[in-house]
C-alpha cells in the first residue's frame, strides 16, 4: 500500500538506551499508601471535584468531571476514601502546587459496576463513542495530554484519509509505547479498529521505528489475527524526532501539516499507541482511564516498565523499581530531549507521564551541560531543524527579547524537540530561550488583553458619571416644574393665608417651630436644688448662664 | 499660452473638488496619534503621570505637552514602544513619577470594612463592588493595581497583595549561561 517513504529535513541521531528497560516485561505495583490526583493533567480547563472528603468511592467512579469542551474527567484509580482535596506539588517545569483529590486505598480494589460495549461498537454512532471516549477521560497519551475526543471529530466537512498510528517513540530511554506493542498488540489494534471506524477512515498506518524489530514483528503477526481492513505497519527510519506528530505524517504520507493548522486539515489524524489501548478498553470494557504503563529507568536498582495507577507518587514507583542507585541529582519526567527535570519525588505519575528517568550522576550520557560559550555561527543548528527554522537567528532575537522579530522567524513554529541544543558545539541553551521568549509573548499578550479591557472599563466609568450627572440635572429639573405648578395650583385653588396649615410640609415646619419656642420658655423657668448653696457654686452657675445666654444671642442674632 | 493657463487651471479645479469631496467624506474621526499612543500605555489609571487617567497623558504627548518618559507601570517597555512610535530617543523613567514595580492587585478586608463606598467612587475602572453600609470587594482580575483606593479609605481595609502566579501565567525563566550546574533548573537533560 505505502510503497515510499519521505525524509523530513534536519533531525539527529542520538543514543537511544531503549535496551535498558525492556528487559522485563510490564510489570505491576503494590498500591501506594496514598493517591494523588491533579485535577489538571491535561491540556485545557480542570476538573470539578464531585467528591466530598470522606466519601468512599470505586476503582473507575469518576470523581471530578470534565469542565467545558477542551477538559476531561478523572476517575477513581482504585476503590478507596478520599481523604483530602487540596493544593498539593504537581510534575511541571514550575514545581507549583495545584488542587489535587487525595485517594486512599482500601487494598480492595474494587471495580464499579461496568458498562461494556464489547462487540456492539459498531452499531453505535461516532458521537456515541466520543462521548464514552470523553466520558472515560481519556488523553492523548504521548504527552501533550490533548482530550482525545476532540481528535475523534472530523468536523462537519471534515474527511479523514489515513489514520496513523503513532508507535515511533523517538525519545532515548522511553520504551512504554514498545513494551505496549509487544506485549498488548490485540488491545492497541482493537483500540485501532474502533478509531478507525469512528473517523470513518481509509487507511490506517501503523508507524514504528525500525529500532523497534519486536514490536514491528508482534504487531505484524497480531494483524493476521485480527485483521483491520486497508491497515499496514511499516517501519521509519530511526532519526529523532521522527516521532513528533508533523514530522511523522510527513513521513508516512509526504503531506506538510500548514503552518497554524491541524493534521485533520490535510485529512490525517495520528493516535498514540496507548492512546489507542485506552480506548479499547473504555469501549469493549467500559474501563475508565485509571493507569498507564510508564517507563521507569536511569539510576535506578531495576529498570522497567509498569502499570501505574494514576496518582502513584513518584518515590514510591520508584523504591518499587529498586530504588535510586547513588544521590539523586535531579529527576527528568518524560524524555531526555523534551522533558524536564523535578528536585522532589513527591509528585504524582500523571496521565500524560511516560517516562520517569533518575539521574544520580552515574549516567555518563546524562551529564550536566558544560560551561556555555559564545555562538560561533557554526550553522549545525539550523542543519538539524526539523522545521527549518533559523535556531540562530531565533537564538539572538530570544535572548535580547526581541519579540516581534522573534515571531516574524516564526518562533512559534518551533516545536522544542532540542535538535539545536544537542548538537551545539557551545551548549548553549537554546530550547531554552525559546521557551522564554513564547511565554513572555504570552504574557504580554496576556497584558495587552487586561489593559484593552481596563480602557474599556475607565471609559464607560467616565461615561457613566456623565450620565449620571445628567440623569441627576434632569430629575432637579423635573422636581422644581412640578413644584413651581404645584405652587401656581394651590395660589389659583386656595388664596386664604391659612392655606399654610393645609401643606402637611408647612404644618411640620410650624410644629417644630412652636416646640423649639417650648423649650426656650422652659429653658427660662427659675433652675431647681438651688437653694443652698456655697458662694463659690452660685457664682460658677451665674457664670454659665451668662455663657449660655451670649451664646444664644450671637446663635439667633434676630432673637 | 492662454489654453495652457486654461487647462492647467480646470484641472486645478477639479483636483481641488476631488480633494474637497474627500477631505469631506472620508474623514477622520478623533485623533489617531493619540489612539496609537492610548494603545500603548498600560491603562492603569493610576495618575502618576500628573494626568488624571492614560487617555489624558496620550494627549499630552501627542500636543507635546508631556514627555514620554512619566509612565511608572509601564516602564521600560512602554518607553520603548512610545519612542519607536514618535521616533523619539528612549530615556530613563522619571523618577519624580514614581519607579517601576510589580503589578499588584489590592484586596478588602471584609471584616474592617464599613461600607463607605469611598473606594468605589476612586477605583478608575469601576473593579469595587458593594453599596452603602454594604460590605466591598474587589474584583481581582479587573483591578490594574492603580491603588487610587487606598487613601481614601477611612479604616484603612485596603491592602495591596502580589499577582499569584498560576499554572497558566507561570513562564519559563530566561536561561543563565554563566551557570554549568543544571540540578536546580527545569532543563531537559541531554
Amino acid at each position: 500500500m505505502i510503497n515510499k517513504l519521505f525524509d523530513f529535513i534536519g533531525g539527529v541521531q542520538i543514543p537511544y538506551y531503549k535496551e535498558m528497560s525492556t528487559q522485563d516485561s510490564i510489570g505491576s505495583v503494590a498500591l501506594p499508601s496514598q493517591l494523588i490526583l491533579p485535577l489538571s493533567q491535561h491540556i485545557g480547563a480542570a476538573a470539578e471535584p464531585i467528591v466530598t472528603v470522606g466519601q468512599a468511592v470505586l476503582k473507575g467512579e469518576e470523581i471530578a468531571k470534565a469542565t467545558g469542551y477542551v477538559s476531561a474527567p478523572l476517575h477513581a484509580p482504585t476503590s478507596g476514601t478520599i481523604t483530602d482535596i487540596g493544593d498539593y506539588p504537581l510534575p511541571h517545569p514550575s514545581g507549583m502546587r495545584a488542587p489535587c483529590i487525595i485517594l486512599t486505598p482500601d487494598g480492595e480494589n474494587q471495580w464499579m459496576p461496568l458498562q461494556p460495549h464489547s462487540h456492539d461498537y459498531q452499531t453505535l454512532d461516532p458521537s456515541t463513542l466520543r462521548n464514552i471516549v470523553r466520558g472515560a477521560g481519556i488523553v492523548g497519551l504521548g504527552g501533550a495530554g490533548f482530550p482525545t475526543f476532540i481528535k475523534h471529530n472530523p468536523g462537519p466537512n471534515g474527511h479523514v484519509e489515513t489514520l496513523i498510528l503513532n508507535g515511533a517513540e523517538c525519545e532515548p530511554y522511553i520504551t512504554c509505547d514498545d513494551a505496549l506493542m509487544r506485549e498488548r498488540p490485540e488491545q492497541i489494534l482493537a483500540g485501532l479498529k474502533i478509531i478507525k471506524h469512528a473517523l470513518n477512515a481509509k487507511r490506517c498506518i501503523i508507524a514504528i521505528e525500525d529500532n523497534k524489530p519486536k514490536a514491528i514483528e508482534c504487531l505484524r503477526s497480531a494483524l493476521m489475527i485480527y485483521p483491520i481492513e486497508n491497515t499496514e505497519v511499516i517501519a521509519i527510519p530511526t532519526i529523532y524526532p521522527a516521532g513528533s506528530e508533523k514530522q511523522l505524517i510527513y513521513t508516512v504520507t509526504g503531506k506538510q501539516v500548514p503552518k497554524d493548522g491541524l493534521p485533520i486539515n490535510i485529512g490525517v489524524v495520528c493516535q498514540n499507541a496507548g492512546t489507542c489501548a485506552a480506548v479499547h478498553l473504555a469501549i469493549e470494557k467500559g474501563q475508565p482511564l485509571v493507569s498507564r504503563v510508564v517507563t521507569v529507568s536511569g539510576d535506578v536498582g531495576k529498570p522497567r516498565n509498569v502499570d501505574v495507577p494514576i496518582g502513584m507518587p513518584i518515590d514510591e514507583l520508584i523504591q518499587q523499581c529498586g530504588g535510586i542507585t547513588g544521590s539523586l541529582r535531579r529527576l527528568i519526567i518524560g524524555g531526555p530531549m523534551m522533558g524536564f527535570a523535578m528536585h522532589q519525588l513527591e509528585i504524582p505519575i500523571v496521565k500524560t507521564s511516560n517516562c520517569v528517568l533518575v539521574d544520580a550522576g552515574n549516567a555518563e550520557h546524562l551529564k550536566p551541560r558544560d560551561e556555555v560559550m559564545p555562538c560561533i555561527r557554526c550553522g549545525s543548528c539550523a542543519e538539524v531543524c526539523p522545521v527549518s527554522l533559523l535556531p540562530q537567528q531565533l537564538y539572538w532575537y530570544s535572548k535580547d527579547l526581541d519579540l516581534e522579530k522573534a515571531q516574524s522567524h516564526y518562533l512559534f513554529d518551533c516545536i522544542e524537540c532540542g535538535c539545536c541544543d544537542y548538537v551545539c558545539p557551545s551548549q548553549i541553551p537554546l530550547v531554552q530561550y525559546y521557551r522564554h521568549a513564547k511565554a513572555e509573548i504570552w504574557k504580554r499578550e496576556r497584558e495587552t488583553q487586561k489593559s484593552d479591557a481596563a480602557r474599556e472599563r475607565h471609559e464607560f466609568r467616565l461615561f457613566r458619571i456623565e450620565r449620571e450627572k445628567e440623569e441627576k440635572a434632569a430629575r432637579h429639573k423635573q422636581k422644581k416644574a412640578a413644584l413651581k405648578t404645584n405652587a401656581v395650583a394651590a395660589n389659583a385653588t386656595d388664596s386664604e393665608p391659612s392655606k399654610k396649615h393645609n401643606d402637611p410640609k408647612q404644618a411640620a415646619i410650624l410644629a417644630a417651630m412652636e416646640r423649639v419656642k417650648a423649650k426656650k420658655l422652659e429653658s427660662q423657668i427659675a433652675p431647681k436644688n438651688t437653694d443652698n448653696l456655697t458662694p463659690a457654686q452660685r457664682k460658677t452657675i451665674e457664670e454659665i448662664d451668662k455663657n449660655r445666654k451670649e451664646r444664644n444671642n450671637k446663635d439667633t442674632p434676630e432673637t | 499660452m492662454i489654453s495652457a493657463i486654461i487647462v492647467l487651471g480646470l484641472l486645478a479645479g477639479i483636483f481641488g473638488l476631488i480633494l474637497g469631496f474627500a477631505a469631506i467624506q472620508f474623514k477622520v474621526e478623533g485623533d489617531p496619534l493619540v489612539e496609537k499612543i492610548d494603545a500603548l500605555l498600560p491603562q492603569t489609571q493610576c495618575g502618576q503621570c500628573g494626568y488624571p487617567g492614560c487617555k489624558p497623558y496620550a494627549k499630552a504627548i501627542a500636543n507635546d505637552e508631556a514627555d514620554i518618559n512619566q509612565c511608572p507601570p509601564g516602564g521600560e517597555v512602554t518607553i520603548i514602544a512610545l519612542a519607536d512610535l514618535l521616533d523619539r530617543e528612549p530615556k530613563p523613567l522619571n523618577p519624580e513619577n514614581g519607579t517601576e514595580s510589580e503589578v499588584t492587585v489590592v484586596t478588602i478586608d471584609e471584616q474592617i470594612c464599613i461600607g463607605c463606598t469611598l473606594c468605589i467612587q476612586a477605583c478608575p475602572v469601576d473593579a469595587i463592588v458593594g453599596a452603602a453600609k454594604q460590605m466591598h470587594t474587589v474584583i481581582t482580575d479587573e483591578c490594574t493595581g492603580c491603588n487610587l483606593c487606598i487613601p481614601p479609605c477611612p479604616v484603612e481595609c485596603i491592602d495591596i497583595i502580589p499577582i499569584k502566579t498560576s499554572l497558566a501565567t507561570w513562564q519559563w525563566d530566561k536561561p543563565d549561561e554563566t551557570r554549568t550546574d543544571d540540578t536546580k533548573t527545569a532543563e531537559p537533560a541531554l
